[in-house]
């Protein structure tokens, strides 16, 4: 079973008003098969978390680890996180033009298998996948996410979820400006993906209403860069009930 | 690209400047450049003019000034059905109603052709004829030719250069009243080849003219396609597409002319550079005459820079006369990779160096979807892997 854990994370980003420390000592283990919950208030830095794990380049770790089964995440380029089993869907997907969905799909599955997926059965399987996020076929030929309304891009987020078959994937805010409809839909594509491979989730998010559908094991408070608590589902219904209020004094959120 | 750039200096590789809305305002209108068939009629060509100043004048000179050989470029044109090909006297009919040289090289080809090649389409089915020229030496030489789509015809042309040359000359362009014609201008010379093509197009009547430019290989190929949108609802698109390598000099002066009613015009260019001194040009002038009320218009150069030590200058003028437009416009951009779809693509398991290549194929891809021709698009799209299969990108 695979393991990703994070200890005493420091994360920094250089701005125009110099470095900006936001991660300030992270620490919290995602197990394959577990549902952990992130929320906190608006820049708080869940994305930086995630960005983090994924290696954007833009910030800078300046202590503390991020290993996966023992292996130095850290230490690995972006697409060798990939590659380890790290996926992380992004709370603004990136438009790449003149790369085809299904272009795209096929690269990434052929350089995450490290061959290229047998003609036929890719076809169904990406068709089947498609379907299962209620996304027409006609967008396996569109540019990615090029022209893509909100709810769009967060299903094709869930589409390579599915097919790229990770380890640990982290959802920034997939659920954000998801209609109900699309809510379900993305949430049991997730669960489908969890069913059938195992997969540990950190889900980061603003609400609890995707707890309602994907039900999470651990839910984690995040405040001013690090976990001011832990608990189960039931702080989920207490944070939205009572908001981050009592985590906040003394404490400086932009 | 996250940045723009509208430059008469050179950028900083992969850094911009910008501004969308200060486009340069031209010293005179467009419309009143001289023309002339006569070498004689121009000035001597110093480099400093704002028509030679971003071209190495020097590497040239022969072209610009020197006798040139006005004997048939060697040329082979494709038989097709409704299509007719000649070699036609100086004093033929045809030759210079799509337009005059505006400057001395031009000029130099015009003074100095032999015979023009002649080419026109009438059928209405459509019809595809590829004119091959393969250059065989250095020597300096003119050419003239003159593409003719009668009224309703439709077709496409494809002039398809390679070899070596040193070759100045004129292109005419007449696109009959509701006439649907595609050129396609193909540069892919020789490492050492120079070239440099004045086009001139006429669109009439509820016309529709495709002008594609198309410049991969030569050392210094300058392109210049002169659109003019003379009848009520004539349409031009034109796109390009260039590759440029280190020390290679690609560049292209767009002009297109709205000189009547609800006339449309797309422009798209977009290039790629890489290596040290390759270098690009893209001037595009639109102007929107008094006579063209209800134009539609648009332009935009986009150039992808992937390694330091290049310049792309992109200057965008656009002229309006008239009050009444549906619509002008205009975008110009120069920049690096987008870090942002590159992280996208590589947190998706894809190895940094074929990340890049899909984004640089993807950024040029949109110019050849829009040829319109499945063959050519391939081969472009396989010419522009060729490219890439060369690049270390950083
Ligand atoms: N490129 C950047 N330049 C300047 N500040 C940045 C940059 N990226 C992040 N930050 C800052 O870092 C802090 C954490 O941002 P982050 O995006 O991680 O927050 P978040 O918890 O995901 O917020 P949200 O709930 O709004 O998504 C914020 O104050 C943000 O403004
Ligand atoms: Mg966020």
């Amino acid at each position: 079973m695979s393991s990703l854990e994070i200890r005493d994370l420091h994360v920094s980003i250089e701005t125009d008003q110099g470095v900006k420390q936001i991660l300030r000592g992270v620490d919290l283990t995602v197990n394959q098969g577990e549902i952990h919950a992130i929320m906190g208030p608006n820049g708080s830095g869940k994305s930086t978390l995630a960005y983090t794990i994924a290696g954007h380049p833009r910030y800078r770790v300046d202590s503390g680890s991020i290993t996966l089964d023992g292996e130095d995440v850290l230490a690995m380029t972006i697409d060798e996180r990939a590659k380890a089993g790290l996926f992380l869907a992004m709370q603004y997907p990136v438009e790449i033009p003149g790369v085809t969905v299904s272009n795209f799909l096929r690269t990434a599955k052929t350089a995450i298998d490290g061959e290229a997926p047998a003609l036929r059965g890719w076809i169904k399987e990406l068709k089947s996948s498609m379907e299962g996020m209620r996304m027409d076929s006609s967008f396996a030929e569109r540019n990615v996410n090029e022209g893509f309304s909100g709810g769009e891009k967060k299903r094709h987020e869930i589409v390579q979820l599915e097919l790229l078959k990770p380890k640990i994937a982290v959802l920034d805010e997939t659920d954000s400006g998801l209609d109900v409809d699309a809510l379900k839909v993305v949430s049991e594509g997730v669960n489908r993906v969890k069913q059938s491979t195992g997969l540990g989730v950190l889900l980061i998010t603003h609400y609890t209403r995707i707890l309602r559908y994907i039900h999470p094991d651990f839910v984690h408070v995040f405040v001013d860069g690090r976990i001011a608590e832990e608990g189960g589902a039931e702080l989920a219904e207490r944070l939205e009930n009572e908001g981050y209020d009592r985590f906040l004094t003394g404490s400086t959120v932009g | 690209m996250s940045s723009t750039i509208d430059t008469e200096k050179p950028p900083i590789p992969g850094s911009a400047a910008h501004t969308d809305g200060a486009w340069t305002i031209p010293i005179q209108s467009r419309a009143e450049r001289f023309a002339s068939a006569e070498h004689a009629d121009f000035a001597e060509v110093t480099g400093r003019e704002l028509e030679w100043r971003l071209t190495p004048v020097e590497s040239v000179r022969d072209l610009i000034d020197g006798a040139l050989d006005g004997g048939r470029f060697p040329t082979v044109v494709s038989d097709a059905p409704g299509v007719s090909t000649e070699w036609v006297a100086r004093d033929d009919a045809r030759i210079g109603g799509a337009g005059l040289a505006e400057e001395r090289a031009a000029a130099n080809a015009w003074s100095s052709f032999g015979e023009a090649l002649a080419v026109t389409l009438t059928a209405e089915d459509f019809t595809e004829v590829t004119i091959d020229r393969t250059g065989a030496d250095r020597t300096p030489r003119a050419a003239h030719t003159v593409i003719t789509a009668a009224p309703n015809a439709r077709g496409i042309v494809v002039i398809d250069n390679r070899g070596s040359a040193r070759l100045s000359e004129n292109l005419e362009i007449v696109v009959g009243a509701g006439a649907h014609l595609t050129v396609v201008s193909l540069q892919e010379w020789d490492d050492a080849s120079v070239h440099l093509s004045s086009q001139f197009a006429r669109v009439g009547r509820d016309a529709v003219l495709k002008h594609v430019v198309v410049s991969l290989g030569g050392s210094v190929v300058r392109v210049n396609p002169s659109v003019h949108l003379a009848e009520q609802g004539a349409q031009g698109e034109l796109l390009g597409l260039y590759f440029s390598d280190a020390g290679q000099h690609l560049e292209q002066r767009v002009y297109v002319h709205h000189d009547a009613p609800s006339t449309v015009s797309r422009v798209t260019y977009k290039g790629a550079l890489n290596g040290d001194g390759a270098r690009t040009v893209w001037v595009g002038d639109v102007l929107i005459g008094r006579t063209a009320p209800g134009t539609d218009s648009y332009e935009q150069n986009r150039n992808l820079v992937l390694s330091d030590g290049t310049r792309a200058d992109s200057i965008p003028n656009l002229e309006i006369e008239t009050g009444d437009i549906a619509g002008a416009g205009h975008a110009s951009a120069t920049g690096r990779f987008d870090d942002e779809q590159l992280f996208y693509l590589r947190s998706r398991g894809i190895p940094e160096q074929e990340a890049r290549r899909l984004v640089v194929l993807g950024f040029l891809v949109e110019v050849v979807q829009k040829i319109g021709q499945a063959e050519l698009e391939a081969r472009l799209l396989d010419a522009i892997e060729a490219e890439l299969a060369a690049v270390e990108v950083v």
